[in-house]
């Protein structure tokens, strides 16, 4: 019974952590929050690959000479080696656009920026009118 | 063997332990640190986990790169965040429910560490016989990464190549925003 709940509990806390990267990203309303959890969300997935490639009493897979060796799954390394580069890079490119979007805005909040693109539309609508009105007169 | 998996146990639980702090902290540089801090000890898992080439990577990468990064950009932005306006109770249901069908679903997946689980079966036994026979590399991650996968890591320089540029692309005009600051705060003014 404690083997085998150990033996799935990995998945199970791996699974919370991914909800709780999705949380940070879709509940939160601070950007560098959601790109936090853009990250927590991306660890949790390479934990939940290579915890498929792990063999009981395995070696990592590096060869030696001696028989009848079992290597744990080298095929899940690969893929996560290539996804943790390419996540870096992500967050790169959106941690620029936050810093964009804060010198644009002066905020890195979703409502107040949301709140100031109503302001300006409203502006652009007040001074159409008034273009229109000097034509009409 | 057992023992491999309660020290997984151990760690894995550390790590939801730090995601809770995460969720209870408003102060953005507790986060960035409390991240750091997450990405260390999955390296620590990842050992565990016989991934020693991903272990130092994340370690490296993304405990220390993006962490400075991170760093980097908090030195223009805001320190605090503020307290939501909007309730929060629709994504927080919508992550419980996918967590419980996840966690339900988990039932399924075949047990930690199982030799015969269909991962182990497929085309790995190749790749490690031909990394000894027909590539000569001992490390049999560098020669899935460089040889049977190698289109793989050409298209991942393409897209780091891509998101440098677009960083570039980001960050150069920045000049120009100073004159649209002023234009904003005069209209905040009138």
């Amino acid at each position: 019974m404690i083997s085998s709940t150990i033996g799935i509990w990995n998945y199970w806390i791996v699974f919370l952590l991914m909800m709780i990267g999705l949380f940070l990203v879709i509940g939160r309303k601070n950007f560098l929050k959601k790109i936090v959890g853009l990250t927590i969300f991306q660890t949790s997935v390479f934990l939940l690959y290579i915890t498929f490639g792990k063999i009981k009493g395995g070696t990592p897979p590096i060869l030696n000479n001696a028989i009848e060796t079992v290597y744990s799954n080298p095929l899940p390394h690969v893929l996560i080696l290539t996804a943790i580069v390419v996540g870096v890079a992500t967050t790169a490119l959106g941690l620029s656009l936050v810093l964009r979007i804060n010198s644009e805005y002066g905020s890195i909040e979703e409502d107040e920026i949301s709140a100031q693109d109503l302001v300006d539309y409203h502006d652009q609508i007040e001074t159409s009118k008034k273009i229109d009105t000097k034509f009409i007169q | 063997m057992i023992s491999e998996l309660i020290i997984n146990a151990f760690l894995v639980t550390v790590m939801l332990a730090i995601g809770i702090a995460l969720l209870k902290t408003r102060t953005l540089i507790f986060t960035v640190v409390l991240t750091s801090a997450y990405s260390l000890v999955a390296a620590l898992m990842f050992i565990t986990l016989d991934a020693v080439d991903v272990a130092f990577t994340e370690a490296s990468v993304g405990a220390g790169i993006s962490t400075i990064l991170f760093l980097a950009a908090m030195a223009y932005l805001p320190k605090e965040e503020e307290e939501n306006i909007n309730s929060q109770i629709l994504p927080a249901l919508t992550c419980i429910l996918l967590g419980g069908i996840l966690i339900w679903c988990s039932y399924d997946l075949p047990e930690i560490g199982l030799l015969s689980s269909p991962v182990h079966q497929h085309i790995v036994p190749d790749y490690i016989l031909g990394s000894r026979d027909d590539i000569g590399i001992p490390n049999i991650v560098t020669s899935v990464l460089a040889s049977y996968r190698g289109y793989d890591t050409f298209g991942e320089t393409i897209v780091v190549f891509t998101a440098g540029v677009a960083v570039l692309v980001l960050l150069k005009n920045n000049t120009q925003t100073s004159k649209q600051k002023n234009k904003n705060s005069k209209r905040k003014v009138s």
